[in-house]
């Protein structure tokens, strides 16, 4: 267990140091964000009606944007054939790793969700509705991502690949991300029926994306 | 034979999907050339396989390396 | 002929060899009397007319859309679970071919929908789905594409498809939900209770056609992967070989 929290830790200390590049997800969230009113055009009404899915589109590239630094700075200087070869089992330490990317990159992605929503006019309600949605949602993004930086890692050739491989298996996510955040605000459906399909859709990727990630890196790392 | 008013959707649809299936077999044959030739060139150079080599019972290879 | 023994690739082309003529010659006839029976036999739809005639087309293709995928997890399941050495080999092959019949399947679909609904594309929930199941494969090909090494290769595209293969269900329920959710269902739609024999016979003949035309394809493009990767072997052999003369 000691040597899971170490693992968990050495991530996030990764990740928010100098370099770490963490929050560069959320500074990418806030720009694509602070984007849309421009291509849409500033009507009011207009951007508190698609809010939530403008919302849920930034959060999906951003997460997908810092996907790649999930395993390749490991890759890079050797650690993680080191980590690969540690008595924890592959699936555990893949799961730990998302975890602690999750916390770095995905929590700051909620976080600035109020801050956002104020800007497209969202009220506090739905503001609500999309931080649930998100903190709910989000897991699901990075476990789904975790098996693309998995595959594409061991290609040795991530980047846009990456993104080809990861987001059409996002789109069941969105779908009900999104459909739960406008369920709270205009309806017609209750809010708990498509929120409970996404809370399912992410326990079923905290179970398929640590065993898909490792049996990728199992086979790729030889 | 009466295709209705929508004649040329029906004649589209079947168009591409002959287009299509034609340049699929056609990348298939042309590939078979091209891989059938490429080894040829090899194997009369001299370069063969060890199981090749060993074991000509079934195979095709030995005996496409004589010119 | 058992599983074990097409392992090996000379005798597997011995296999392909023979049976190529016999699958062309049955693809052909029954293709020619699929052709026959839909412009010749089939009566036009009592709502849709003649453009029903798509249907003989986009049906098979949507079956081989992913009939293709099952073939490639099957594979998957070959190179990880079995290290099948022709698996890698079937997966690889059947990518462009299911990734074409997808593609067809969405044309055909949007000239069908044109008349019948009046648009090219509906966000229909079953287009929509063939749509990302169109995407993935163009995602396995682009992940064939990115390496060198084919069992490299071989084994990232096993993982991504057996992925996808779980994913797909998935994708079509959230997909139908969301049609649901979003869209009046006034949309005309083929069916109702039955299917006429005088419109599923045909349907059926050129579906097994069409099959039958994936199955060669499949073994064709099978042959030519395999004397890909000889022809690798033999260029790393010559490059690695001594100069001797």
């Amino acid at each position: 267990m000691t040597a899971l929290a170490a693992l968990i830790q050495r991530e996030l200390r990764i990740a928010l140091r100098v370099g770490g590049g963490a929050l560069i997800g959320v500074l990418f969230f806030l720009t694509v964000v602070v984007l849309m009113p421009f291509a849409i055009g500033p009507d009011l009404a207009l951007l508190k009606r698609i809010g939530p899915a403008i919302l849920w589109l930034g959060a999906m590239l951003a997460s997908l944007l810092t996907l790649d630094r999930l395993f390749t700075a490991d890759h890079d200087d050797g650690s993680l054939d080191i980590i690969a070869m540690s008595r924890m089992p592959l699936e555990i330490t893949c799961a730990a790793k998302a975890f602690a990317h999750w916390l770095a990159s995905g929590l700051p992605l909620i976080v600035a969700t109020p801050i956002l929503g104020l800007m497209l006019n969202l009220d506090p309600a739905a503001t609500t509705a999309v931080a649930l949605t998100l903190l709910i949602g989000t897991p699901a993004l990075t476990f789904t991502g975790m098996i693309g930086a998995a595959l594409a890692v061991t290609l040795r050739r991530g980047g846009l690949l990456l993104s080809v491989l990861v987001l059409p298996l996002s789109i069941p996510i969105l779908i009900f991300g999104v459909a739960a955040s406008n369920a709270a605000v205009v309806g017609p459906t209750p809010f708990g029926t498509p929120f409970t399909i996404l809370a399912a859709l992410t326990l079923t990727s905290l179970v398929v994306g640590p065993f898909a990630a490792a049996a990728s890196l199992r086979q790729g790392l030889d | 034979m009466n295709l209705g008013q929508h004649a040329g959707f029906i004649v589209a649809a079947y168009g591409v999907a002959v287009i299509v299936v034609t340049a699929l077999i056609g990348w298939i044959a042309a590939d078979y050339r091209r891989q059938t030739r490429t080894l040829r060139r090899l194997e009369a150079s001299g370069i063969t396989r060890r199981s090749a080599a060993i074991a000509p019972a079934a195979g095709t290879a030995p005996s496409r390396a004589a010119p | 002929m058992t599983l074990t023994e097409l392992a090996n690739p000379t005798r597997f082309l011995a296999l392909v060899a023979r049976l190529m003529p016999w699958l062309t010659a049955a693809t052909a006839l029954l293709l020619i009397a699929g052709l026959y029976q839909t412009f010749a036999v089939a009566p036009d739809d009592y709502q849709q007319g003649a453009t029903v005639k798509i249907m003989f087309l986009h049906v098979p293709f949507a079956w081989l859309a992913m009939f293709g995928w099952a073939i490639m997890s099957i594979s998957a399941l070959g190179t990880l679970v079995w290290r099948h050495p022709l698996a890698d080999v079937s997966a690889k092959a059947a990518a462009p071919i299911g990734a074409a019949f997808t593609f067809l399947c969405l044309v055909t679909g949007a000239l069908w929908g044109r008349p019948m609904w009046g648009t090219y594309w509906e966000w229909d929930a079953r287009l929509t789905s063939v749509l990302i199941l169109f995407l993935m494969y163009l995602g396995v090909m682009a992940l064939w594409r990115a390496v060198e090494d084919p069992s490299r290769a071989a084994r990232a595209a096993a993982v991504f498809t057996l992925v996808g293969a779980i994913n797909l269900p998935i994708i079509k329920f959230s997909v139908d939900w969301w049609n649901t959710l979003h869209q009046p269902a006034s949309v005309l739609r083929l069916g109702g209770p039955t299917i006429h024999m005088s419109i599923l016979a045909p349907l059926m003949v050129m579906a097994l056609a069409f099959s039958l035309m994936f199955v060669t394809l499949h073994l064709a493009a099978m042959r030519n992967e395999i004397l890909r990767r000889r022809i690798r072997t033999l260029h790393l052999m010559q490059a690695a070989a001594p100069r001797a003369g």
